[in-house]
């Protein structure tokens, strides 16, 4: 059951990033600081995804929502945009295992984030990106 | 917000960087570093003070890698446990040469 929840809505700008990191750190001050930095590199790689990506070459905007479960207590981060469908579940991981030659850095981004969350879904509904997070407080 | 110290020695370049590693200070990053990269046989990176790094931050330490490897050699110091760790999964442990 979800006790409680918090929106941010912001221009899908990279620029907005500081604004974004702010509110995840002003409600997840619960979090130790390995936790926290978990859930910094997520939001702040797909935030930083919408913003690059979904209304290119246009703008738009980009909502997060944070709500919190209890037993046991976990924040679950919603990303939505009204972009173009992406589902980022979609992409193949890059092979981590490639020396730097070989190594492109596409996909990085969403591999770090699925590293550091519990669980990740996507879905795509009534024209709009829906992408949520959960991790274990 | 990241602070960038640079310090040439010959042939020498120590960047030591304090701060966050993140998409914005990445962008101030790239230019210092793309500007500087010219000649320099041994590039150190100083990570003592570097708190968090996120793929925008890998980026560059990868197109740095692939400079240096043309031209001598680079090596990333006093990584922390946390940047050691993100390192460590995305792969790039194995890239580097971290002491």
């Amino acid at each position: 059951m979800k006790t409680e929840g918090f929106e941010l809505v912001v221009p899908a700008k990279v620029d907005k990033l500081q604004d974004v990191m702010a509110f995840l750190e002003e409600h997840l001050g619960e979090a130790g600081p390995k936790v926290l930095m978990k859930l910094s590199i997520a939001v702040e790689e797909i935030f930083v995804n919408i913003a690059s990506y979904a209304y290119e070459p246009e703008t738009g905007k980009a909502t997060m929502r944070l709500e919190f479960e209890e037993n046991p207590r976990t924040v679950v981060i919603t990303f939505i945009d009204e972009g173009v469908p992406f589902n980022p579940l979609a992409r193949p991981d890059p092979d981590v295992t490639l020396s730097a030659e070989e190594r492109g850095i596409g996909g990085l981004g969403i591999f770090m984030t699925k590293n550091s969350v519990d669980k990740m879904e996507y879905e795509y509904r009534d024209g709009k990106n829906i992408l949520t997070l959960r991790k274990e407080l | 917000m990241l602070n960038i110290i640079k310090e040439h020695n010959g042939e020498e370049l120590i960047i030591k960087l304090a701060g966050r590693l993140d998409t914005s200070s990445a962008l101030k990053l790239d230019k210092e570093v793309k500007s500087s990269l010219e000649g320099v046989k041994s590039l150190v990176f100083d990570f003592s003070d570097v708190i968090y790094i996120s793929s925008a931050g890998l980026r560059i330490m990868l197109y740095c890698h692939k400079v240096m490897k043309t031209q001598g050699a680079m090596v990333i110091r006093n990584t922390s446990e946390d940047v050691k760790e993100i390192f460590k999964v995305t792969g790039f442990a194995d890239i580097f040469h971290i002491e």
